[in-house]
């Protein structure tokens, strides 16, 4: 593990938030948006435990740190799906272009 | 190149490669599974830190809830053999500059910082560990957050079932 830079795991980091921020910004369907979510939140939780890992090991910040991302991950990929479902059931799509009522 | 590094170019490879195919395909079950192989690979990643727990819960809690979640609500709502409409060219083509963009600038940046070695010896980071410290509470505990979250996750549980309930119609 010693023998590659933590300036690669975190190139690995930034590659995958920003893929993560490329689903976001094309994709128009919300599971897909939620999907890209998922991919920027794992991002970060990689560079909690790297830091942990090669930073601060007399520590274990970083472990807790992405244990609680992973929590609140987990209450928000459900709400949001509970909101995705009930927005299915008024509006028949989960389209983001179709729900513009609150627009300005 | 010694077998570990070996490991992991492969896993950081096998990361990047399914999670542009997840945001890039246009069958959105496709997407899912995608999604799904690339959250093993992050767990694989913390296997190959040498983070067992963290690796266990990615695995309980994004692959076997949140993919099974995400599959679930894609066959409620639409048919998952359709394909999705194309974005704009303009869009694609942005998305991809703005993504470039902000990877080099964050790339130059993390070149240019030196990460300072640690002095002290490493902790062991035992499930047994994790957890004593995780219910401590002293200063260096953390059952504060534990139920702070804890409260926040029947909070979300209780936001779900009000939001996905069916309103039963009056004239019956």
């Amino acid at each position: 593990m010693n023998d590659i830079p933590l300036g690669h795991i975190l190139a690995l980091s930034t590659a995958l938030f920003f893929i993560g921020m490329y689903g976001l910004f094309t994709r128009r369907n919300m599971i897909t948006i939620l999907m890209s979510v998922e991919l920027i939140l794992n991002s970060v939780n990689i560079n909690f435990v790297a830091f942990n890992k090669y930073l601060y090991p007399d520590k274990l910040g970083g472990v807790f740190f992405s244990v609680f991302i992973i929590t609140i991950a987990a209450a928000e990929a459900a709400v949001a799906i509970a909101i995705i479902i009930n927005l299915y059931r008024s509006h028949q799509s989960i389209d983001v272009e179709d729900a513009g009522e609150m627009k300005f | 190149m010694s077998a570990s590094a070996i490991v992991f170019y492969i896993l950081g490879a096998f990361i990047l490669g399914t999670g542009l195919l997840a945001v890039t395909t246009r069958k959105i079950f496709r997407s899912a599974v995608w999604l799904l192989f690339s959250l093993i690979g992050i767990a694989g990643f913390y296997f190959w830190l040498q983070m067992e727990f963290i690796a266990a819960v990615q695995i309980i809690v994004y692959v076997g809830g949140i993919v099974v979640l995400i599959i679930f609500s894609i066959f409620l709502t639409q048919q998952s053999g359709k394909e999705m409409p194309k974005p704009p060219l303009a869009r694609t083509v942005l998305s991809i500059v703005a993504a470039c963009f902000g990877f080099a600038l964050t790339y130059y940046l993390i070149s240019q910082y030196s990460f300072t070695a640690p002095l002290n010896p490493a902790m062991d980071a035992s499930i047994s560990n994790i957890g004593t410290q995780m219910l401590d509470a002293t200063t260096e505990g953390y059952v504060l957050p534990l139920e702070v979250v804890s409260v926040l996750l029947l909070a979300a549980m209780i936001g779900c079932i009000v939001i996905a309930m069916k309103v039963k119609t009056q004239d019956k």
